[in-house]
């Protein structure tokens, strides 16, 4: 078993407790100060930094949703100056704007040691060669993987995402030991691999840490068959830090997520919280972050905290793997996407209703989206030339809007609302793959 | 010029052109020319008929997408060559034609053709300097 930072990751209870409740009063201090969004809040509430005595006093503290992130947009919930910031990510949000995370050079230093920890933790050294395929950019995927290796002292391939055929071919030619990309992309490329001709001893893939998406156990099994690799599960989100908030041991029993630097609670719908072992919200307040730190941010994740001694000798609490969402967003190769973006988008072009419904499927192990979408009661043109442009624009507007590559279908007006009481917005038939 | 062509989207499934032609049977309205536009995710129906405002509400009642448009209905002597010598003069003339189809042969030498252009004003210029002759409402609806 080999730890990166042994000491932090075999931490006794106590100590990390202690560690914790310091970390929490300095995290409510600097937001206190400095970040205007909350320091109203807690004034309002007539709450100081000085009254979080124990970790339960985190229940004074307000809630923060990603309407917040939203409303603030873009530097609003920024805790220190411009200067201060060396990187900006952003990715997904629930209407046009996209959600953004601000890091200083502290933060961007701890993501790479917590995701060296992640490396660590599935098997990694030194001489792994480790592929990334999560998307470089404003995603924090790619970027958050990367920095991880090079901490470590492996090396990595910054392939990003793309060009399957290149993809493994650099693998085989570059002795790939580790994986890094969507279970989805990992499907893909077994796919690619078996219709051409690759035999799994071409390849030196050890491991594979797949994440941005949802997956069960009968997709682990069917990578593992494909890959020969053992599969492991990471999570992360772009509001909290990027990959790797949390991360699966060999055991692959769990996710641990570092309480050094998140502090995670299991909420009800009301927001109350709820004792490990029991299944509600993920909420996690940033404890380290400088940038851009969150009070209990909601993170629409459903699971349940493991506190049981877990066999890798690691200390620090489990989440189950993550199956449902409070909320109705969507993961589609690998991005998040909100019902609510595709109406925001389709109210903007003439000649439609923003009446949809999102068609999800998996074909050849690659997510597709279809959005069936009204056409207003007033027919745009009477030309073919006119309704294919019609659906040109809109389905150039939803893949740019969306992040994502879709196709639209026309349909009659009303046709998806006559009858329904409220429109199914979601057809997700992967659900059925799975 | 008045003369309503009235086109309605139909679906590529089973039943959405009965329940549309249906819907018109039902409720007395005659289609004096009627041609389909296909593509492979969707049709087009166009008919020209002697109330088209009724037409057009009786259909967005019923939940189908609709419009009206303009369309030019010219004669033509019924013989090879009439159709295209009168696209040449349009050509010509850099009008640009949406579509076009004929209907109704009355076996009195004549033919007909419907003309759909979004230069309407110049065609119908064009057509009166030439001495073709344009159909109005009325002597469309009593063919």
């Amino acid at each position: 078993m080999s730890y990166w930072q042994k000491d932090i990751e075999c931490i006794s209870k106590e100590a990390l407790k202690e560690l914790q409740l310091k970390k929490l009063r300095e995290t409510v201090s600097r937001v206190y100060e400095s970040v205007p969004f909350y320091g109203e809040i807690l004034k309002s509430r007539g709450i100081a930094p000085w009254d979080i005595q124990s970790l339960d006093d985190i229940s004074l503290l307000p809630f923060t949703e990603k309407d917040d992130l939203r409303d603030n947009y873009p530097f609003g919930l920024f805790a220190v100056g411009q200067e201060s910031i060396i990187r900006i990510h952003a990715s997904s949000g629930t209407t046009g704007k996209p959600t953004v995370s601000g890091y200083t050079a502290k933060d961007i230093s701890c993501w790479a040691d917590l995701m060296a920890r992640n490396l660590s933790c599935a098997g990694l050294s030194r001489s792994s060669v480790v592929h990334v395929a999560y998307g470089y950019g404003l995603f924090t995927g790619g970027l958050g993987v990367h920095y991880g290796v090079e901490k470590l002292g492996a090396s990595v391939i910054p392939a990003s995402g793309g060009n399957t055929a290149r993809q493994i071919q650099l693998m085989r030619d570059f002795h790939a030991t580790a994986l890094c990309c969507t279970p989805s992309y990992a499907l893909n490329l077994a796919d690619h691999m078996s219709q051409n001709g690759y035999k799994a001893d071409d390849f030196k893939l050890k491991v594979g840490i797949f994440g941005a998406e949802p997956w069960a156990e009968g997709m682990r099994r069917h990578i593992e068959e494909s890959l020969n690799l053992k599969a492991l599960d990471i999570y992360g989100l772009t509001e909290i830090m990027g990959p790797g908030v949390a991360m699966e041991c060999p055991e692959q029993n769990g996710l641990h997520i570092w309480e050094d630097a998140f502090y995670p609670e299991i909420v009800d719908e009301n927001g109350n919280p709820l004792p490990d072992g029991e299944e509600g919200e993920l909420v996690i307040t940033t404890i380290d972050k400088e940038g851009m730190p969150l009070l209990r941010y909601r993170t629409h994740d459903i699971t349940s905290l493991i506190s049981a001694p877990c066999a890798c000798g690691r200390t620090h609490r489990k989440i189950q793997r993550i199956k449902m969402r409070t909320d109705d967003m969507l993961v589609i190769r690998g991005v998040n996407v909100y019902p609510s973006q595709v109406e925001f988008i389709l109210a903007q072009i003439e000649g439609i209703r923003p009446q949809f419904r999102m068609v999800v499927d998996r074909v050849d192990n690659l997510d597709t989206l279809l959005i069936e979408v009204e056409l207003d009661s007033r027919l745009i043109g009477d030309t073919v030339k006119d309704l294919e442009r019609l659906k040109n624009v809109a389905t150039r507007k939803l893949s740019e809007g969306l992040l994502l590559r879709c196709d639209v279908k026309l349909v009659p007006t009303g046709s998806l609302t006559r009858g329904e009481v409220k429109a199914k917005r979601i057809l997700d038939l992967r659900d059925k793959r799975n | 010029m008045d003369v309503k062509q009235l086109s309605v989207f139909i679906e590529n499934t089973p039943g959405s052109l009965v329940s549309l032609t249906r819907l018109l049977g039902d409720n007395g309205i005659d289609l004096i020319s009627l041609s389909i536009a296909d593509t492979a995710s969707f049709g087009i129906l166009r008919g020209i008929v002697e109330e088209p405002e009724k037409a057009l509400h009786i259909v967005l009642d019923a939940g189908f997408t609709a419009r009206l448009d303009t369309v030019i209905p010219i004669q033509v002597p019924d013989e090879p060559g009439s159709l295209s010598k009168v696209l040449e003069f349009l050509g010509m003339n850099n009008i640009f034609i949406e579509y076009l189809y004929s209907f109704m042969r009355n076996g009195g030498g004549e033919a007909y053709i419907i003309l759909r252009t979004k230069q309407i004003e110049e065609a119908l210029k064009l057509f009166k300097e030439k001495g073709v002759h344009v159909l109005s409402a009325k002597e469309v609806y009593s063919l």
